[in-house]
């Protein structure tokens, strides 16, 4: 894991190897950057980080294929009222609309596709790139019961 | 991750430590499989050590649950925190497990 450039106080980008190992680490390690909204610890610790991790996990299986030679990147901005979160692999991208909604009744004994559920149930925003290789997270941290999107923790 | 295995009775009870993710599903998946090979049909996954299940990590659970069902047993979970319960309720698998308060609760009638 390697910090490319921490250009403002609370801004990070990572460069990540494909290595599921490491996805834990490097989510501890980006929390850490982001722990200073005390205040919204819950938010940080069940939505953004299940986000992060999702996002990191479908990057490395689907978008790099597992293939250890290719990186993922990632760049957090902390804003005042928000939290940011950019993924981005080295695949060939895919299309968000074809996964299907796991919680139907025909998907719920299936043993996979619910993480770009979880993101988009818990996070404020996300949206994926033209190419289906990036994805963004907004996490917004206004004071509690003043959220509209993302479930509330 | 981390887990302690031990019998109850005729119940498989595990015990998990630390969070079950991406990373180290397979552990447990390979450990439930063998019990489930030497005969174990009745399992409770106690999860009071666990701070967070990713969606590999659900995924798992939801197969082993089918292949425990599939021999004629069961797979009972326990002891989630308040943040396990949300992303369970989020993805309706509440309703596919029986879910207990704490291990003694998953052990009683099983």
């Amino acid at each position: 894991m390697i910090p490319l450039n921490d250009p403002l106080d609370r801004d990070l980008v990572l460069e990540i190897p494909t290595d599921i190992q490491s996805i834990e680490g490097a989510v501890d390690y980006v929390m850490s950057h982001c722990m200073t909204c005390v205040e919204h610890a819950r938010r940080l610790n069940l939505n953004f980080r299940v986000g992060l991790t999702e996002a990191l996990s479908n990057a490395m299986l689907y978008g790099n294929g597992r293939d250890p030679s290719k990186n993922v990147v990632v760049e957090v901005c902390v804003y005042a009222g928000s939290l940011r979160a950019k993924i981005r692999d080295q695949g060939m991208g895919f299309d968000p609309s074809s996964v299907p909604d796991p919680t139907l009744p025909e998907n719920l004994a299936r043993p996979c596709g619910r993480g770009l559920f979880l993101m988009r149930e818990l996070l404020d925003e996300v949206w994926y790139n033209e190419r289906g290789n990036e994805v963004t997270l907004v996490l917004r941290l206004e004071p509690a019961g003043t959220l509209e999107g993302g479930a509330q923790a | 991750m981390s887990f302690e295995v031990s019998k109850s009775g005729d119940v498989t009870l595990i015990e998990v430590e630390g969070q079950l993710i991406v990373g180290n599903r397979q552990e447990l998946k390979q450990q439930v499989l063998e019990q489930l090979e030497d005969g174990d049909r009745k399992f409770v996954i106690d999860f009071a050590e666990t701070g967070y299940i990713d969606s590999s990590g659900l995924g798992v659970l939801v197969s082993l649950s089918k292949k425990i069902r599939e021999q004629g047993g069961e797979l009972r979970l326990s002891s989630l925190n308040e943040d396990l319960r949300t992303l369970f309720e989020l993805t309706k698998l509440d309703t596919l497990f029986r879910i207990a308060d704490d291990k003694d609760q998953a052990l009683e009638g099983f």
